[in-house]
């Protein structure tokens, strides 16, 4: 029997996986923005588990929101991608350089 | 449905903008002015419609996902002055380099009214919705200097931090939700309020939506971004970027921390306790290094937001009032400051570093006056209104017991003083290298005028604002 704690931990290890693929990857931008989609699931993962043993609909409203705004975010992440893939020929993480201080 | 009415300007800003981004696709490159004018109609409007809200009694509407008080129709208010005078300066800037010159309004009237979603949001789903329309407004705008390098390297850069700052504040709130079993803030707060023990999921859930707001807010150690945002995007995005957000984003953290998780308190002070320090500390140690203006501004403004989070720390309405007032203060003074520094980068030149500011007095009195104005606020001297700021915030937290973070920011805003007086001087005693006389248009000049003289102004009378302020939280 599956129970609360299950999903939690679910939704957190996809949370923690996610944050590895966004501080450990030094390769490719496109990783990122996986993660970032990883992320968002993760959290509703929780809404949902939380929403479903509360026996509360909210949580399940925010999540159709949380979806909506990822595909935003996705479809803004990946214009900027190819703006700078457009100025550098590199979606390289490692090239992200020139801007520090 | 009977209390719609509430939410006039967000409605009328809404549709308004839709009107000016079809206009926008239909009009042609010599009649762009008639975006401007449009765009800064909307907000006079918009203006108009949320100031005549002040005084009005709190009400919710849309079953409680959005609320109208006295601090929502101040800091909208607020909000819509400070991007008046933001779209005034970037005019010009906008026009010379023909970036996309429609978009800069169009996007920047949507973030603006996530601002004003955020200001009024009573519920964390509409908190979320407000942050998000403003932060995916913020990305695109940093971007639109298609053809330059740095300018989309800090959009993705912006883009990826800023991504999980809300990713972060998102799984902040699915623990609280699961905690309470409710979304609305002002229930969390009696559901809290209620419980006997302390409950371990909603602190779990309070840190991560601590981080997520450090993120957004550019505190230390949580401020990578910042610098090369600031540095990276067009100036007119900076100042953008720089000024009213920073009153929404204290909008945000009343909403969450007072509103919601006031039972919390004595957690979320220890953890902004720390925030607060190392900005101030950070913000002002590196911006002394810096010679790069927007740079330069970036950290000074990571230290800001350590003393604008001095106040919150007070856990009071003194304090949070004391909050308030630096948040709309700094904005207007930050507004001045990056306002001369477009009106400086015409004639397809970019004023960017600081030798760029070298004997400015000498190329324009005016705006050299009004730059220093500003820095002498940044930098909390009196009679301006920096110090005012400064002093209340300083003063909620001795009131609050914590004497040695006050100590931390009175030391710091004297190291910080070295940064912006070097400006001054290089302004108005070192030799111009570019000796030409740098005009700006009429009305640029007046705008300027008028807020260097507001930010003299506020200081001698503080009170215009501070009232305000205080009956936000009475």
């Amino acid at each position: 029997m599956l129970t609360l704690p299950h999903y939690l931990t679910l939704g957190a290890i996809l949370f923690c996986l996610s944050m590895v693929g966004i501080f450990l990857n030094r390769k490719n931008v496109i990783i990122l923005l996986m993660s970032i989609e990883l992320m968002l699931l993760s959290v509703n993962m929780n809404f949902v588990a939380f929403s479903r043993f509360l026996e509360e609909g909210s949580g399940q409203v925010f999540v159709f929101f949380i979806l909506t705004v990822a595909a935003a975010e996705a479809a803004i992440g990946l214009a900027i991608l190819v703006v700078l893939f457009r100025n550098r020929s590199t979606i390289n993480v490692a090239d992200l350089d020139t801007l520090k201080g | 449905m009977d209390n719609l009415a509430i939410a006039t300007p967000e409605i009328f800003m809404l549709v308004a903008t839709c009107v000016v981004l079809v206009v926008s696709l239909f009009i042609n490159e010599n009649n762009r002015t008639i975006i401007y004018w449009s765009s800064q109609a909307t907000l006079l409007v918009t203006l108009l419609l949320a100031f005549s809200q002040i005084g009005d009694e709190a009400m919710t509407a849309f079953e409680g996902a959005y609320g109208l008080d006295a601090m929502s129709t101040v800091l909208k208010s607020w909000i819509l002055i400070v991007s008046i005078g933001g779209f005034l300066y970037s005019r010009d800037y906008i026009n010379e380099r023909k970036i996309a010159r429609g978009e800069y309004y169009v996007l920047g009237l949507f973030g603006i009214t996530g601002m004003m979603i955020m200001v009024s949001a009573i519920n964390m789903l509409t908190l979320y919705l407000g942050l998000e329309l403003l932060a995916l407004s913020l990305y695109a705008m940093v971007a639109l200097y298609r053809d330059n390098s740095d300018a989309s390297e800090a959009a993705m850069k912006y883009f990826v931090l800023g991504a999980l700052a809300s990713g972060m504040l998102l799984y902040g709130m699915s623990m609280i939700y699961g905690a309470t079993g409710s979304l609305g803030l002002s229930s969390i707060h009696d559901i809290l309020a209620g419980k006997t023990d302390q409950s371990v999921g909603a602190r779990f859930g309070l840190t991560f939506v601590i981080v997520g707001i450090a993120f957004k807010l550019g505190a230390v150690p949580f401020h990578m971004w910042v610098p090369d945002v600031y540095d990276g995007a067009p100036t007119c995005v900076t100042l953008f970027i720089g000024t009213a957000p920073k009153i929404a984003a204290f909008a945000m953290i009343i909403r969450l921390l007072v509103d919601g998780l006031e039972t919390l308190s004595v957690d979320w002070q220890r953890m902004l306790a720390i925030l607060a320090a190392l900005s101030m500390v950070v913000g002002n140690l590196l911006a002394i290094a810096q010679t790069n203006l927007k740079r330069m501004l970036a950290y000074s403004t990571i230290s800001h937001v350590g003393f604008l989070l001095l106040g919150i720390i007070a856990a009071n309405p003194e304090g949070y009032s004391a909050s308030m007032f630096y948040a709309i203060t700094y904005a207007f003074t930050t507004l001045a400051a990056f306002g001369v520094l477009l009106a400086l980068s015409r004639g397809g030149y970019e004023a960017v570093h600081l030798s760029d500011l070298a004997g400015l007095a000498k190329r324009n009195m005016l705006l050299a006056s009004v730059m220093m104005i500003a820095m002498i606020s940044l930098a909390g001297v009196p009679p301006m209104v920096g110090f005012y700021a400064k002093l209340v915030v300083l003063k909620a937290a001795v009131g609050a017991d914590f004497l040695w973070l006050a100590i931390v920011g009175v030391a710091m805003s004297v190291v910080g003083a070295f940064y912006y007086l070097r400006i001054i001087k290089l302004m108005f005693f070192d030799e111009p290298i570019v000796p030409v006389s740098a005009a700006a248009s009429p009305d640029v000049s007046a705008g300027l005028a008028i807020n260097g003289a507001a930010v003299v102004l506020l200081g001698v009378f503080p009170g215009l604002i501070m009232t305000a302020c205080v009956a936000a939280f009475s």
